[in-house]
């Protein structure tokens, strides 16, 4: 592990560059699983940490983005609240890479509404739930994601259907949709390099568990639930330009997904075959697998040439954020014009 | 003390005569009447007369009733007066109660198609065959019901003696120049004067006269003028969400931003405007613009404005930059949402949970609108922190001439953000939060600085000098303190007090915002009763000192406002306890303008007069 931290990417870092502060989440919670994996994942993507924006908005999730890098700029907003915060922010300069991370409370409960709406404009985020089906912060009540019938300490057993985010994701038109479970690291962090080289908003719904409030084996957001029922639609890499063409697969055993920047996700197939391309084949596959009681992870839906929301305003190259001043204000001509014009 | 009290009602002042009178225009909503308003506001002002014009209209699309009001005024006053010297009638649903509203001797111009009662012997009559007049001009049956409302313009055009010319050129304007229904328009109105001419002969009192009291002076709505102020104020960013009366603020911004704000060097935008889902992410989008260093903006109404208040907390506390342009509507809750007040002073000034308190900016005249539109950007960036700008619908919605936009007198202020050359220098004494200059005001970076030592963590959260988590009671309330101490620091840097002294006077009276143009009249009208006053206009709060002297100076001070609770009298009177006994509120709500009689009557019940 000394090791792994030492060795420099090509940007001259080392893994211990992209660190955060130290975890103050419990012992074995799902999430420091994926502070990890976005940590070794930029590390590999060689981003420079002062080119990555990280945002948030309140809970046990919300707290991850101090506990990776450290050298990027981060905002922990308000709950439920994180996606518009991360909407105005990175119109500052649309060239820095923006990592949402969110929960399920923060996201299908109280920021649903923020949620579909940030997947609809497409705005270029790695969108993170980890998503334990719990609120953690205040101790142990259901979620939005809780299963029917999940019983929790005080709070009896869950009433309601849970909401699907990944069926959310792809209702509200997300053009890059995933699941991921915080116990399969390998998949976690092709997701997380693929979603980091996606033009537009990339969700990845990871089931995270929660070991001190919902980790009974039967919960549906529990490692035992999860590492027996979890089924990949296939086995993913994500693939830099330059490595293309050292990855050798069979024919007509890979599928492989062009990303804007001429990057590529490959995914091998698995047992089934299914391509993430086709957004009601998505929905119907997600219907199936919860009749079979599995939980599907992996790619579901892409959509690399959808615009993003960045397509839509014709802003100038040089950041918004360091136009100079006098860039900013119309001439004194001008306002002559509109005194004539306004009678 | 309510308008209809007319125990104590001194004799009605008459304000009637050459290039000094008032007309009512009743229509029903959607009924294209604006238009028609507009033209004869316009031409009047293109004549050299000052002129307001007030809407009151419903919450509401099609079929409701609504009033325009145009104040002709060659005192220049602009404020609300309560009766009419001449009526308009298009509206059945409104045919009675509009009577009620005429001076006696007033004219009455109806629709002859509308066959109520007429319950006054005391007006001049004076009926229109509207669908006559219509069946000569002939218009497409879909403009039938529109172009009906030029009828009345051309009635007035000769009953008045409002000139063709400054009529077409009003036309011209709101038409931008589209031949078509700028002719056709003035068929109508033409037919309409003819048959005036032909047909009455009534010899009102009421006459326009050619001046030239309008030549260095425009005509505009608040709303536009602070959507220009801020273009010229280098915004970067707006978001926002439909809400009456705010709505039209970034409606101006969409229609000049394009024109005004493209880079002449690349041709691309310097600007991006986003309509939100709703008020929540309009101000979440804002605080995030701000926070990555961009000029930030939002405009709202009360209901949209309690929505943001989790926002607002977070932009103090974080010290973010942001400008909310709040349009006053009547509340509590939907209230009155097209009817104007000044009740969200409170709400603005404390918005948050914690203890907060924001910089407030009070434009009077519009004129002021454009200028605390930059001024507003500038202000929140040197304190980063939230800057409100108070308007309401009065101002916002309503056409008022005020003096000519003036460019900005200063550059663009961007305040303490340091880049990857300032930190070079700085080398290691930088701290997000830490006061290096002694001013409570802390340096900044901004996402996209490349340096290594830029980033810092942003949150909600207690924390210290360098933004790191604290629940250390030292930190919390050292930095709490100097947020305080920051935007205290504000206050000799606000727009001032406009005071206007009379000599010998012995009370104050400090009002603010829309209602300043009634004051002025009714301050007039007080001198004829042998009643002097001293006026201070607060300009913005936290007050500066002028304000507490003129306060402290004056035996007594009346605080005039468009709410119920007197919420500016109770600000002024916490800055200023030992003086609170001396401050006496004036404060009025019933949804419309505070009109200068109103004003009048309850000073001279203070002064036992």
């Amino acid at each position: 592990m000394a090791e792994n931290n030492k060795k420099l990417n090509e940007i001259g870092l080392s893994r211990s560059d992209y660190k955060g502060k130290p975890s103050t989440l419990c012992l074995g919670c799902g999430h420091n699983a994926i502070v990890g994996q976005i940590i070794a994942a930029c590390h590999e993507l060689n981003i420079p940490p002062e080119s990555l924006i990280k945002i948030s908005g309140i809970g046990c999730s919300s707290k991850a983005p101090t506990y990776f890098m450290e050298r990027s700029f981060g905002f922990n907003g308000l709950h439920g609240r994180m996606p518009s915060l991360a909407t105005g922010a990175l119109f500052g300069d649309t060239t820095l890479l923006g990592i949402g991370v969110s929960g399920d409370g923060d996201t299908a409960s109280i920021g649903m509404g923020q949620f579909k709406h940030v997947t609809r404009r497409n705005l270029p985020l790695l969108y993170i739930v980890a998503n334990n089906g719990v609120y953690g912060l205040t101790k142990g009540q259901f979620s939005a994601t809780a299963e029917e019938g999940l019983a929790l300490k005080k709070q009896g057993q869950n009433r309601y259907v849970p909401v699907d985010i990944v069926w959310e994701a792809i209702a509200g038109r997300a053009s890059f949709v995933a699941r991921s479970f915080s116990g399969d690291p390998q998949q976690l962090k092709s997701l997380i390099k693929a979603g980091l080289h996606h033009k537009g908003i990339a969700v990845i719904d990871v089931i995270s568990p929660c070991v001190t409030f919902n980790n009974q084996d039967e919960s549906f957001h529990s490692y035992a639930w999860g590492k027996s029922h979890e089924v990949a639609l296939h086995e993913l890499s994500f693939v830099p330009p330059v490595r293309a063409i050292k990855v050798q697969y069979a024919k007509g055993e890979t599928l492989e997904v062009p990303m804007y920047d001429g990057t590529h996700i490959i995914l091998k197939k698995l047992a089934q075959d299914y391509e993430p391309t086709n957004r009601a084949k998505a929905l119907q596959m997600l219907e199936e697998a919860n009749d079979r009681n599995e939980l599907i992870t992996g790619l579901i839906y892409i959509n690399p040439k959808q615009k993003s929301l960045f397509d839509l305003y014709d802003l100038p190259e040089t950041p918004l954020n360091r136009l100079s001043a006098d860039r900013l204000r119309p001439s004194r001509e001008s306002l002559d014009e509109i005194n004539q014009l306004m009678y | 003390m309510a308008e209809t009290n007319t125990k104590t009602k001194p004799p009605q002042r008459r304000l009637s005569g050459v290039n000094e009178f008032s007309i009512n225009i009743g229509t029903a909503n959607g009924s294209g009447s604006q238009t028609a308003n507009l033209t004869l506001l316009r031409a009047i002002f293109k004549m050299g007369i000052p002129v307001s014009g007030k809407n009151i209209f419903p919450s509401n699309i099609q079929g409701l009733p609504t009033w325009y009001k145009i104040r002709v005024s060659q005192a220049g006053y602009a404020g609300r007066r309560k009766e009419a010297d001449v009526v308009v009638a298009m509206n059945p649903d409104t045919f009675t109660a509009d009577q009620d509203d005429l001076v006696e001797g007033g004219l009455f111009l109806y629709d002859e198609a509308i066959k109520d009662q007429i319950d006054r012997d005391d007006m001049i009559l004076a009926a229109m065959p509207i669908k006559e007049i219509l069946r000569e001009a002939k218009p497409h049956k879909d403009l039938r019901k529109l172009v009906a409302n030029m009828v009345y313009v051309g009635v007035l055009a000769n009953l008045l003696g409002i000139e063709m010319e400054p009529i077409e050129q009003a036309l011209d304007f709101h038409f931008k120049g589209k031949k078509s229904p700028v002719e056709f328009n003035l068929k109508v109105i033409q037919l309409a004067f003819e048959w005036a001419e032909e047909n009455l002969d009534l010899n009102l009192p009421y006459k326009i006269e050619r001046r030239e009291l309008t030549e260095n002076a425009i005509l505009v709505d608040g709303n536009t003028a602070g959507a220009l102020g801020s273009i010229y104020g280098g915004f970067h960013f707006a978001a926002w969400y439909p809400i009456t009366p705010a709505t039209s603020l970034p409606e101006a911004m969409l229609q000049y931003a394009p024109k005004l704000r493209v880079d002449p060097e690349t041709g691309k935008n310097t600007y991006a405007i986003v309509q939100a889902e709703d008020e929540l992410a309009a101000l979440g989008m804002v605080v995030g613009a701000g926070w990555a260093g961009l000029r930030a903006m939002t405009a709202t109404s009360g209901p949209g404005l309690s929505l943001m208040a989790e926002y607002t907390s977070l932009a103090y506390f974080a010290e973010i930059p942001i400008v909310v342009w709040v349009v006053q509507r009547v509340g509590p809750s939907t209230g009155l949402p097209t009817r104007t007040a000044q009740g969200d002073i409170n709400l603005s000034y404390y918005l948050g949970q914690g203890d907060t308190q924001h910089i407030l900016l009070i434009p009077g005249p519009v004129s002021e609108c454009f200028e605390f539109g930059w001024k507003a950007l500038d202000l929140a960036e040197k304190y980063q922190t939230a800057v409100f700008v108070l308007s309401d619908l009065d101002l916002g919605k309503n056409q008022w001439m005020t003096e000519p936009f003036e460019y900005p007198d200063r550059p663009i202020e961007r305040g303490k953000i340091l880049w990857e050359e300032d930190l070079e220098k700085i080398k290691d004494d930088w701290g997000r939060y830490k006061d290096i200059d002694g001013d409570f005001i802390p340096y900044r970076t901004v996402p996209g600085n490349r340096h290594p030592n830029s980033a810092y963590f942003a949150r909600g959260t207690g924390h210290d000098d360098y933004a790191n988590y604290s629940e250390h009671p030292r930190d919390w309330e050292k930095n709490l303190n100097r947020i305080k101490n920051k935007v205290d620091s504000s206050r000799q840097d606000l727009p001032g007090p406009v005071i206007i002294k009379q000599r010998g006077a012995k009370h104050g009276l400090i009002a603010f915002g829309s209602t300043d143009a009634a004051v002025k009249e009714a301050l007039d009208y007080l001198k004829q009763d042998g009643i002097k006053l001293n006026y201070l206009r607060l300009r913005a709060l936290p007050p500066a000192q002028e304000v507490l002297d003129f306060i402290r100076k004056h035996e007594k001070v009346y605080v005039l406002e468009n709410n119920r609770d007197g919420q500016m009298h109770s600000i002024l009177s916490l800055e200023l306890p030992g003086k609170a006994d001396d401050l006496v509120s004036l404060a009025h709500i019933d949804g419309l303008p505070l009109n200068a009689e109103w004003i009048r009557e309850s000073i001279l019940q203070e002064e036992n007069l």
